[in-house]
């Protein structure tokens, strides 16, 4: 191998170990048909989602497919604007790109008559308050905020309401509705 | 064996020290490292390997795309067949099950397996956390992920709030005696897990895995081949399985795809109690609550049980009879894309003898096992001193 002659004027100065060379990319993405439906009514203070054509699961927010079967979701049904937390973290970590104030709560939240929960954000409730199964609603942003975006919905808060037993929360609910009363 | 066909073992076995930073070596250094040890350890040189068979973590990791055609001279791969896995956190165990399909139909006689991470040239973090379009964005990588899950184990269970602690302890004790492990923290005592911070509560930050960077891997031949070495590791079973990781009614907790992979393997192995027939257990354990977690889902125990055997001590190396992370686990070195196969690698060192300090005394059977993604990918496998019969 060939000895490298390292130049007196550098020779001491401390060896590169890494570079950071930070990129960007721009690209149009196209969200396809459930979730442009979706954005569109989510924009108008609606909150949509898909029934599933095996069972009648429904999906929010729609993907435009059942996971389990691969079938196309066609169909989409009004949701409320109240749930449930299905489980939670308390978090003490930043989010890269987001600032919260920490600790923050994020949970997954059951709509009223939806079979899969999604991440979001709880406040106005102490971490230590927070439990599975508790009620909650969503809080919006100032109507003339609202627009086609996934942050129309700042946090969701307690309602106060009685928890949901634990048995009935989150995704074991399908498993009651399913076995339990008819209306499944 | 369901895979069918050709016996296969593990001959060679090769690791990196596992660190926070490898500064000395670039990502072909790393995984040559390893995969050069694998190859003293089975006695071969490059020219005996047919083919080359790697895996790691996501690409935009290390934002090195298709790194196994960057890395395929490292590996000796020209002109050689090369295949590329990926199966997200699970991917080091799902690698090693694919070389070893490669010698189980016949199609090589001799292959190398290897698997990686560079998370000092990464931000594994971000990259977890990235903003989908449309999509709020609220979770704080891995742990943000799996912090609920685990607390609904803890809420059906009701088991004792201090067993996460005990397992991350016990994995760090464990890692004291293993050379390769990252983290080496002699001085390290239980109250100062307990005491160590909420990241996402319930998980601790002594409770999480650190950031590694390393490398392992595996020579895995047939029967003809490994009749010349004098303690092969035989693959007396292999099983993946995958789900969807959010639909109506996913037992998030005890999915759906690992007991059926968990049944799959036993079935496999002719194994109808693994509590008794395994002696060592390599299992996939980035948050410590997961133990009891898989203990229950791999069918160790009843459901619900898996705290009281981490509580009795089943799974220490001293006294337990059911030793879990003998290597000190992911909880003690975590290059991501490596963690799989480095519990599949331990799995054939206990079997074979050679796991040094961490030695479980006469183990004849053991299990490597790896999950990924959003506990939804799973890859396991169980290696034996003998000669599989089944």
């Amino acid at each position: 191998m060939t000895e490298i002659q390292i130049p007196s004027s550098i020779r001491n100065l401390e060896q590169v170990q890494s570079v950071r060379t930070p990129i960007r990319m721009e690209y149009t993405f196209t969200p396809g048909v459930a979730a442009q439906t979706y954005l569109r009514e989510f924009g108008n203070k609606k909150i949509l989602g898909n029934v599933s054509p095996v069972d009648g699961a429904i999906l929010v927010p729609p993907r435009g497919a059942d996971p389990r079967y691969g079938v196309l979701c066609d169909e989409f049904v009004e949701m409320p604007h109240t749930g449930h937390v299905g489980s939670f973290c308390v978090t003490n970590v930043p989010i890269p790109g987001r600032e919260l104030e920490l600790p923050y709560i994020s949970a997954w939240i059951f709509l009223d008559g939806a079979d899969i929960g999604f991440l979001n954000l709880v406040a106005e409730c102490p971490p230590e308050e927070c439990r599975i199964g508790m009620r909650v609603e969503a809080v919006w942003k100032p109507d003339d905020e609202i627009g086609m975006t996934a942050e129309n919905i700042l946090y969701w808060r307690p309602t106060g309401e009685p928890d949901l037993p634990f048995d009935e929360a989150g995704v074991r609910g399908w498993h009651v509705r399913k076995h339990g009363d008819s209306d499944a | 064996m369901a895979a069918g066909g050709e016996l296969a073992a593990v001959i060679g076995v090769g690791m990196t020290k596992f660190s926070a930073t490898r500064g000395d070596v670039s990502m072909p250094g790393l995984v040559r490292e390893a995969a050069e040890r694998a190859l003293k350890d089975a006695g071969m040189v490059w020219g005996d390997i047919d083919a080359v068979v790697m895996g790691k973590a996501p690409d935009f990791f290390e934002g090195v795309m298709m790194p196994e055609i960057f890395l395929g001279e490292a590996l000796g791969a020209v002109g050689k067949p090369m295949l590329r896995v990926h199966t997200a956190g699970s991917v080091g165990g799902s690698t090693a099950l694919v070389a070893a399909s490669l010698v189980h139909s016949g199609v090589h006689d001799r292959v190398l397996t290897v698997a990686w991470e560079k998370q000092s040239e990464s931000n594994a973090m971000w990259a977890l956390s990235l903003k989908q379009p449309f999509q709020v964005s609220i979770n704080a990588g891995a742990g943000g992920y799996f912090s609920p899950i685990i607390r609904q184990y803890m809420e059906a269970t009701q088991a004792p709030e201090l067993i996460g602690c005990m397992v991350a302890f016990k994995d760090r004790q464990h890692a004291l005696l293993n050379p390769y492990a990252h983290l080496h923290q002699p001085d390290l005592t239980f109250d100062q897990v307990v005491e160590s911070p909420m990241l996402w509560e319930p998980i601790r930050y002594s409770e999480t895995c650190p950031s590694s960077d390393g490398a392992a891997a595996m020579v895995i031949v047939n029967e003809t081949e490994a009749e010349k070495s004098d303690n092969p590791a035989w693959i007396h079973a292999g099983a993946m399985r995958s789900e969807a990781n959010n639909f109506p009614g996913r037992d998030e907790v005890n999915p759906q795809a690992s007991r059926e992979c968990a049944a799959d393997l036993w079935n496999q192995a002719g194994i109808s109690n693994p509590r008794e027939e395994i002696d060592a257990v390599e299992m996939y354990v980035p948050f410590s609550w997961y133990e009891p977690m898989w203990l229950e889902s791999l069918g160790f125990c009843e459901r619900g049980d898996g705290w009281k055997l981490v509580e009795s001590g089943a799974t220490h190396i001293n006294g337990g009879d059911l030793p879990v992370n003998c290597s000190g686990g992911v909880l003690s070195s975590n290059p991501i894309g490596a963690s799989g196969m480095i519990r599949f690698a331990e799995a054939a060192l206990q079997v074979r003898g050679m796991a040094g300090e961490h030695q479980v005394e006469g183990a004849r059977k053991a299990m490597g096992h790896a999950y990924g993604g959003g506990a939804q990918y799973f890859a396991m496998w169980v290696v034996g001193k003998d000669k599989p019969t089944t």
